[in-house]
């Protein structure tokens, strides 16, 4: 489980999480939503340890995050952060292979091999696994790397903004693969999703977050509301059943 | 295929480095020749896989293919140590510069000053890399100015013993110097290439370094200190080379086409041997130039830094 | 402060200039007529004063053009590189147009410097780094590199000791018939005045520009070719003066913002106020030697500019 306890964070003297704690619980799809600019990606850093807090404590499964060595946190928790700019010349399986990092410090054993297999297969790259990563459109890409934080096999996944540059149908495979991941395995998945339908259709919780706080938060049919959403993004927004899944309609 | 290439510069290294020995040998006094022959290679051997594993490293560590450590401001501590002596001990400098104190006592200051670097970014909380690197070589500046006017008001003839620890220079070194050297850049690449599969996901960027588990900050800043210690020593040695690290450990990655430090770390380094024996070589033996083998290699190191950025600045 | 304060402490400063020196010259001899007094002044310490007063305003005003054509604070003349071009210039006229006339040799300085200004322009726009700290320390890597290709070609044609002095900028050597060149800045001033608003405006970049109907390569070209004309005539007169490009204009918008229209006036005053006292310090310090003025503004620059680098935060 992670916890998060009155976690904040300036940029400057600016405030941009002030006092945020929270509870994830385990074997759950939580998303995190909301406006621009309220925090959802700093917050996701600081669970991450890719930043650290100004005030607070972050736990994981009961320990504090910061004081835990860097190696044995990289086998239970994994971030895939916004912006993924590679320089270097490398394929798809080196990039994922990367992932082992934690397991064989760079030395990979055939139990390594066989995971970085089905991460990329997870992701339906296998025929492209020996292109170059400068060969591959946006979506391929984003789907290399969320292949590399597969390989890393951690319980807790955070996944920052996952859907950029994926299609509707990478979208959705997508969706449905972390959807697997959390019930055949029982992974711990963290999003920050801004396709509010998405959030609504995959995820177990959602917590709204607005100039750095949390403004709501439970169940994904709580806070797929009306008047909920109209809270969060001053925004009239209609709410539909459609086929058992709840649609948020705002155009 | 990447062990092939690697034994291709073994193979190279090598022949050049026994054509270095043999060529135009003198029977009569071969022992004297094979002695500081063999005492040269030894000298160029040790700057060159001091400053191509330290170029490969610092390049890592920066995510920069364009810098290298010379512009930290070590070059102009030395040449300023280099002018002070000179202006303050005049004509007796050159037994001075060949004592074992003054070796240690170089090294000592170039470390220093980088040390205080490191305490004043790095202890401040401050973490920019680009900032220690443009402190330092503002510093430099400083250093340089500094030097320059000495230069101005000190005799010629004093002013040539400057001239010529401006260049690096692998005659004369001595022996027991090399060995020692040889000890602490042994030491040092040995612990460097420790590291060598954190440098490999180092290299996909500080985030997901951090998420992969590699201590990241604690690895630069180890590294900082290393990377200067090994440019000093070989400064001390034979004096500033400042673009060689660029071009080989540049050449090593456009060789290899590779990320793997492993490779990296000893192609750069047997690069750096072929580009420092190769060119004694030819400046030598070919050319009878008297141009010292160190500005020939900054002149080509800076011209093809040059074509680096234009090329780098070309496909976006 | 006011402009006007500003103004009358640089007059000040000025007269101050006339009278130091290591013959002595009083008012009073002056007021009595005095022709030898007359003749110092006229033919050794009016040049000075007048070429110390002109290379600071106009240095000054360069490194404004630059600093808002880049958009970097910290750009200027010696961290862009342009200082080691027009120096590689000025070897080159040496070398291959031994005969040509000190107008000759500061058209070929100047191309050099408008050349190397453009190619770093040129890297700077399609730079993926768009790091206010990277910036810089590429243009002075790039610096580096022309000087030390500067260094082959002087090495090989023993110019290394002449090289070194512009190195120094220097004024002690100036004198009636030895500064006139520097008057060329004058209308380049008055140019740099006239587009003085264009230079902000075309700052913002290259889309900003055009859609405001501003010709964005003409504004850019006119201020670089100033900048490199300027930079050269300054070498090749006085010497290379480290960072008063840098500084003066970072003071500046540190109490005037970052219109041009606003600072222009204060910073052609306050650098012009600035080499005045380096100036007067340098005669003063080790009187009745000497300090060069590079030196100086190389220390004074040098601390003044790390303060602005660890403190930026607080108002960049």
């Amino acid at each position: 489980m992670i916890v998060a306890e009155k976690l904040s964070k300036y940029f400057g003297s600016k405030k941009v999480i002030q006092d945020v704690s929270i509870e994830v619980k385990r074997g759950a799809i939580t998303s995190f939503i909301g406006p621009n600019g309220a925090g959802k990606s700093t917050l996701l850093s600081m669970v991450s340890r890719l930043l650290k807090q100004d005030d607070g404590i972050v736990y994981l499964d009961g320990k504090d995050v910061h004081k835990q060595k860097s190696k044995d946190l990289a086998k239970t928790i994994a971030i895939l952060r916004q912006s993924n700019v590679v320089q270097m010349r490398l394929t798809v399986r080196e990039l994922v292979s990367f992932g082992r990092f934690p397991y064989s410090s760079g030395r990979l054993t055939d139990e390594d091999e066989q995971k970085v297999s089905e991460a990329i297969a997870y992701v339906n790259l296998e025929e492209m696994e020996d292109n170059y990563l400068n060969e591959l459109s946006g979506g391929q890409k984003q789907r290399a790397f969320i292949a590399m934080v597969l390989a890393q096999d951690t319980d807790y996944i955070l996944l920052d903004e996952p859907l950029n540059n994926l299609d509707m149908k990478h979208a959705v495979q997508m969706m449905k693969l972390l959807r697997k991941l959390v019930e055949d395995f029982g992974k711990t998945i963290l999003l920050v999703i801004h396709d509010i339908n998405f959030a609504s259709v995959y995820s177990d919780r959602i917590v709204a977050m607005k100039d750095g706080k949390i403004v709501a938060e439970g169940p994904t049919e709580d806070i797929i509301q009306s008047d909920v959403l109209k809270s969060i993004y001053d925004l009239d927004i209609d709410v539909h059943n459609i086929s058992c899944n709840r649609i948020c309609v705002y155009f | 295929m990447l062990k092939r290439k690697i034994i291709l510069l073994v193979v190279i290294a090598l022949s050049l480095a026994g054509l270095y020995l043999f060529i135009h040998m003198n029977f009569q006094a071969m022992e004297y020749l094979m002695r500081t022959r063999l005492e040269k290679i030894l000298a160029m051997i040790l700057c060159a896989v001091s400053i191509g594993v330290s170029t490969v490293v610092f390049q890592t560590i920066t995510h920069n293919r364009i810098l290298t450590p010379s512009i930290m401001g070590l070059d102009s501590v030395y040449m300023f140590i280099q002018t002070i002596v000179v202006f303050l001990f005049g004509s007796g400098t050159f037994v001075i510069m060949q004592s074992d104190a003054y070796f240690f006592l170089t090294i000592l200051l170039m470390v220093g000053f980088a040390f205080g670097l490191y305490q004043l970014l790095f202890r401040r909380g401050q973490s920019n890399l680009f900032l220690l690197l443009l402190v330092g070589l503002v510093l430099g500046t400083f250093f340089s100015s500094l030097s320059s006017f000495m230069q101005m008001i000190i005799d010629p003839n004093e002013f040539l013993l400057i001239q010529d620890s401006m260049f690096a220079s692998f005659t004369d070194v001595n022996t027991n110097l090399l060995l020692i050297s040889a000890v602490i850049i042994i030491v040092l690449c040995i612990y460097i290439f420790r590291y060598r599969h954190y440098f490999d996901v180092m290299s996909i960027g500080r985030d997901h370094a951090v998420n992969l588990g590699v201590p990241y900050e604690k690895i630069v800043k180890r590294m900082f200190l290393v990377i200067a210690v090994l440019v000093a020593v070989s400064t001390a040695l034979v004096g500033p080379i400042t673009f060689l690290g660029l071009l080989t450990a540049n050449l090593a990655r456009e060789f290899l086409q590779t990320f793997r430090h492993t490779y990296l770390l000893i192609a750069a380094s047997l690069l750096s041997v072929i580009a420092l024996l190769g060119g004694q070589l030819v400046v030598e033996r070919i050319f009878s130039f008297s141009t010292p083998i160190s500005v020939i290699i900054n002149f080509v190191g800076g011209v093809y830094f040059i074509y680096l950025l234009v090329r780098e600045s070309k496909k976006i | 402060m006011k402009l006007i304060y500003l103004f009358i402490i640089t007059v000040l400063l000025a007269v101050c200039s006339l009278f130091v020196g290591v013959e002595n010259v009083s008012f009073s001899a002056l007021w009595n007529m005095d022709e030898e007094a007359w003749n110092i002044v006229m033919i050794s310490r009016l040049p000075r004063m007048l070429s110390i007063i002109m290379a600071g305003t106009s240095l000054s005003i360069c490194g404004l053009i630059m600093q808002q054509l880049t958009q970097n604070k910290f750009v200027s003349p010696t961290t862009a590189g342009t200082m080691d071009w027009a120096r590689l210039g000025i070897l080159v006229s040496l070398l291959f147009f031994t005969d040509a006339s000190p107008i000759w040799k500061m058209c070929i300085a100047a191309a050099f410097a408008l050349f190397g200004t453009l190619l770093f322009m040129g890297i700077l726009q399609r730079l993926k780094q768009k790091d206010t700290i990277f910036i810089p320390l590429v243009g002075i890597m790039l610096g580096n590199v022309v000087s030390s290709i500067a260094t082959f070609f002087a090495l090989k044609f023993d110019l290394v000791q002449n090289m070194s002095s512009w190195l120094q900028g220097d004024f002690s050597l100036i004198m009636e018939g030895r500064y006139e060149l520097l008057y060329i800045s004058v209308p380049l001033l008055i140019i740099a005045f006239l587009f003085a608003n264009m230079f902000t405006v075309a700052g913002m970049g290259e889309d900003f520009a055009t859609n405001l109907g501003l010709p964005y390569k003409y504004v850019v070209n006119v201020g670089l070719i100033i900048v490199a004309i300027i930079t050269a005539v300054v070498i090749l007169t006085v010497g290379v003066i480290p960072f008063l490009g840098l500084i003066v204009p970072n003071i500046v918008s540190i109490y005037r913002g970052d219109n041009l229209k606003n600072s222009i006036w204060h910073t052609a005053v306050l650098g012009a106020a600035f080499l005045l006292v380096c100036d007067i310090a340098g005669r003063l310090i080790i009187y009745p030697y000497e300090i060069s003025v590079g030196l100086m503004v190389g220390v004074i620059g040098t601390g003044i500019f790390l303060y602005m680098l660890l403190r930026r935060n607080a108002y960049a």
